[in-house]
């Protein structure tokens, strides 16, 4: 089997705040093979895109606080990587980020052409072409082609007209698909995807997800795709990891999580999936505080199924092949 | 049927198109005569293609663009052509729900002050008044009290989108435009807030406009849905029907494109041949035809206009059965 692109073990991430420290990961764990999509997905608020951040480096300096853990990537922990051979070597380059919210991805002064050929400057995959070496304006060139295309290939029509454009003179899912453009024009191996499709029709999303199951199969890039639409997770993913406040529950392959969820939380998860027969279903109560959580399995308060075991957080246990879950009451039978 | 309390009358919206030296070369027409009526109490969902014109036609309603063309009609008013001050009073109850969650914060207030100032904007209440209402909503939409005190960038893009719908909801509305209000929400918290948008339709006798891109959840919950393609509405009649029998071409790949969970995957059997056309330069006559696996010569010549052929149910194309 191949070896894991990069592997996250026992990730603990703090938010510092004036009511006190927020556990916002609390030993988090996974890895990713090379070519694999890997869906993430969880309430709201579980802590995806602190997890996200912490394996780019890009978490907010004054607040955040890295209590312990490893992001293992090319050989070397990202955590103990310096800050500039972060940015010169791995960040937009070997792991490109598409971030949740595209309202704050461009700078509303610069058009957005100004802002992909500043990025090219930076980041085009041409600046190792030898055949470009001291040809900056060949290679501008070369880039913009590339730029073009890349526009095409995410479906947005006229990309000449489009980099004129200021950022605000675009649609919310044309805003999203520039940044997967300019997320994947450096040719990344790993492409962490923080809910990319959500401001796109499905017709569209079905074109980029297209686009990434084509780039993992082809390319064999790896995403890590995080999602609370179930049925694009369905589409794509090979496997899924759950989430819940902070801490990994579930992972399985996409068949599994879907027939077999293992753990109460994501049986109630695929459970509140709209649907004209159950109507809406919510998971009653709260996400709990995580500046005092629950211990152990932070699920357990609103668990029907906890036990006072509940508040030692349990280790994973293998179900399957590929599946693991951490639960001590998991659950054995499934729907049919 | 009772009057309708909003009523859009063949409104427009270009946006000019300018070249390198900012001269204007032509116009994108982001609304291209779009006409509806809203029936008070009622759900209207509003589907379609990314950047056919969803989040202009709400920001038209509500005076942020200024429209082109076309009437408005809010409370027997024409409210187009008023300017901001005059229409203030007309649209402290009409409210728009931002499409980005943090485009409707301000990141150096905290989520208290962003949730105290419409109400500073639009009502006197005291402070003391001001902030039961806001507690109250913060409770409605499923957020901890302890956010109060947190700025926008503390809190996860989820969060964000709840408090952006409190911020509207604590003026208590009667015409709500919903910009993709469920996009970013996790399943369970999205039938929370979406049990809520219910609740408090009945409660207050709300109206909504529902921008979504989530068909089964306009399926759901809207009473009728409109499918726009470009600038235009191309479908509009009740959901139930729409669903059931879609008849323009576009609606039909839309709800071909749906990802079925344990079905076939869309991403191996989905194909919508060709991109879309370019807004500044949209094709002659059918603006679908580039697109459509009906085309006929016919569809160049002639641009279709809404077909009320079928009960509860109206659509432009020439050749829909
Ligand atoms: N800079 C920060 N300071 C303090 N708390 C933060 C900060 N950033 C995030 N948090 C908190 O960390 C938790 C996890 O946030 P995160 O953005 O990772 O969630 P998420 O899983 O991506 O949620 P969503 O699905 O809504 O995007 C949230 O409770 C949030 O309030
Ligand atoms: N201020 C503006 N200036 C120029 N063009 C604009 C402006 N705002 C929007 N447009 C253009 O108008 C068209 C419609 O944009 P709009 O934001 O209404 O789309 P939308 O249907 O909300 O799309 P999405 O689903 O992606 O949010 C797009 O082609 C967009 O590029
Ligand atoms: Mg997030
Ligand atoms: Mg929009």
């Amino acid at each position: 089997m191949e070896s894991d692109l990069i592997t996250v073990r026992d990730l603990r991430v703090a938010f510092a705040s004036d009511a006190g420290l927020a556990k916002v990961l609390d030993g988090v764990s996974c890895s990713i093979r090379p070519g694999e999509i890997r869906g993430l997905v969880g309430e709201s608020g579980c802590g995806k895109t602190t997890l996200a951040r912490a394996i780019l480096g890009i978490l907010p300096q004054n607040s955040a606080r890295i209590q312990g853990g490893q992001v293992l990537f090319g050989g070397r922990d990202l955590l103990t990587v310096a800050e500039g051979t972060l940015a010169r070597e791995v960040r937009g380059r070997e792991i490109a980020y598409i971030p949740q919210d595209p309202s704050t991805a461009f700078n509303p002064v610069f058009t957005i052409g100004t802002q992909i050929a500043d990025l090219m400057h930076w980041k085009s995959p041409l600046l190792r072409d030898p055949s470009f070496k001291g040809n900056a304006r060949a290679r501008r060139e070369a880039d913009l082609a590339r730029v073009v295309e890349w526009l095409r290939l995410v479906q947005l029509p006229n990309p000449e007209a489009l980099l004129r454009k200021y950022p605000h003179e675009v649609s919310g899912g044309q805003r999203q698909r520039l940044m997967i453009a300019m997320a994947l024009l450096p040719e990344p191996k790993l492409v962490i995807a923080d809910e990319p499709t959500t401001a796109l029709d499905v017709t569209v999303q079905a074109q980029i997800l297209k686009l990434l199951k084509g780039l993992a199969r082809e390319r064999n890039v790896a995403v890590l795709f995080t999602t609370h639409d179930l049925g694009a997770a369905y589409e794509i993913c090979d496997r899924i990891t759950v989430m819940y406040a902070g801490q990994e529950v579930e992972e399985a392959p996409v068949a599994e999580f879907f027939n077999r969820p293992s753990h109460p939380y994501t049986r109630k998860l695929l459970d509140s999936l709209p649907s004209a027969e159950t109507g809406l279903r919510g998971i009653p109560g709260e996400i709990p505080r995580l500046i005092d959580p629950p211990p152990g399995c932070r699920f357990n308060p609103r668990c029907e199924r906890a036990t006072a075991i509940c508040q030692q957080r349990p280790a994973p246990e293998q179900v399957g092949p590929g599946h693991s879950v951490r639960c001590h009451h998991r659950l054995t039978e499934f729907a049919a | 049927m009772s009057a309708p309390i909003l009523e859009v009358q063949s409104l427009r919206k270009y946006f000019p198109v300018r070249n390198l030296w900012k001269r204007r070369v032509g116009w994108l027409r982001a609304l291209d005569d779009v006409s509806f009526a809203v029936q008070p109490g009622e759900i209207l969902g509003i589907v379609g293609e990314s950047g056919c014109g969803k989040s202009t036609l709400g920001k038209t309603l509500m005076g942020i663009h200024t429209a082109t063309q076309g009437r408005i009609l809010f409370q027997d008013q024409d409210i187009a052509p008023l300017k901001p001050h005059q229409s203030r009073k007309f649209r402290q109850h009409l409210q728009y729900c931002y499409q980005d969650p943090g485009a409707s914060l301000d990141p150096r207030w905290t989520i208290r002050a962003s949730l105290h100032e419409p109400l500073i904007v639009h009502t006197d209440l005291g402070e003391a008044e001001r902030e039961a209402r806001v507690r109250e909503i913060l409770a409605a939409v499923g957020l901890p009290e302890t956010h109060l005190d947190l700025y926008p960038h503390e809190i996860s893009g989820g969060q964000q989108r709840r408090v952006g719908l409190a911020r509207i909801l604590t003026l208590k509305p009667s015409v709500v435009i919903l910009d993709e209000p469920t996009s970013g929400l996790d399943v369970s918290v999205q039938a929370t807030i979406l049990k809520l948008f219910l609740s408090l339709q009945e409660q207050f006798g709300l109206t909504y406009l529902f921008v979504s891109h989530d068909l089964s959840v306009v399926r759901l919950i809207c009473d009728r849905v409109a499918v726009m393609y470009l600038g235009r509405i191309v479908e509009i009649g009740e959901t139930a029907q729409v669903f059931a029998t879609p008849r323009h071409p576009y609606t039909q790949s839309l709800l071909a494109a749906i990802p079925k969970i344990g079905g076939a995957r869309v991403t191996d059997t989905f194909a919508l041949e060709g991109e879309p056309p370019s807004p500044t330069n949209l094709p002659s006559g059918c603006r679908f035809r580039t697109r459509c696996p009906k085309a006929q010569p016919l569809c160049a010549e002639k641009d279709p206009a809404l077909r009320a052929d079928w009960p509860r149910q109206e659509a432009a194309c020439h050749f829909a059965e």
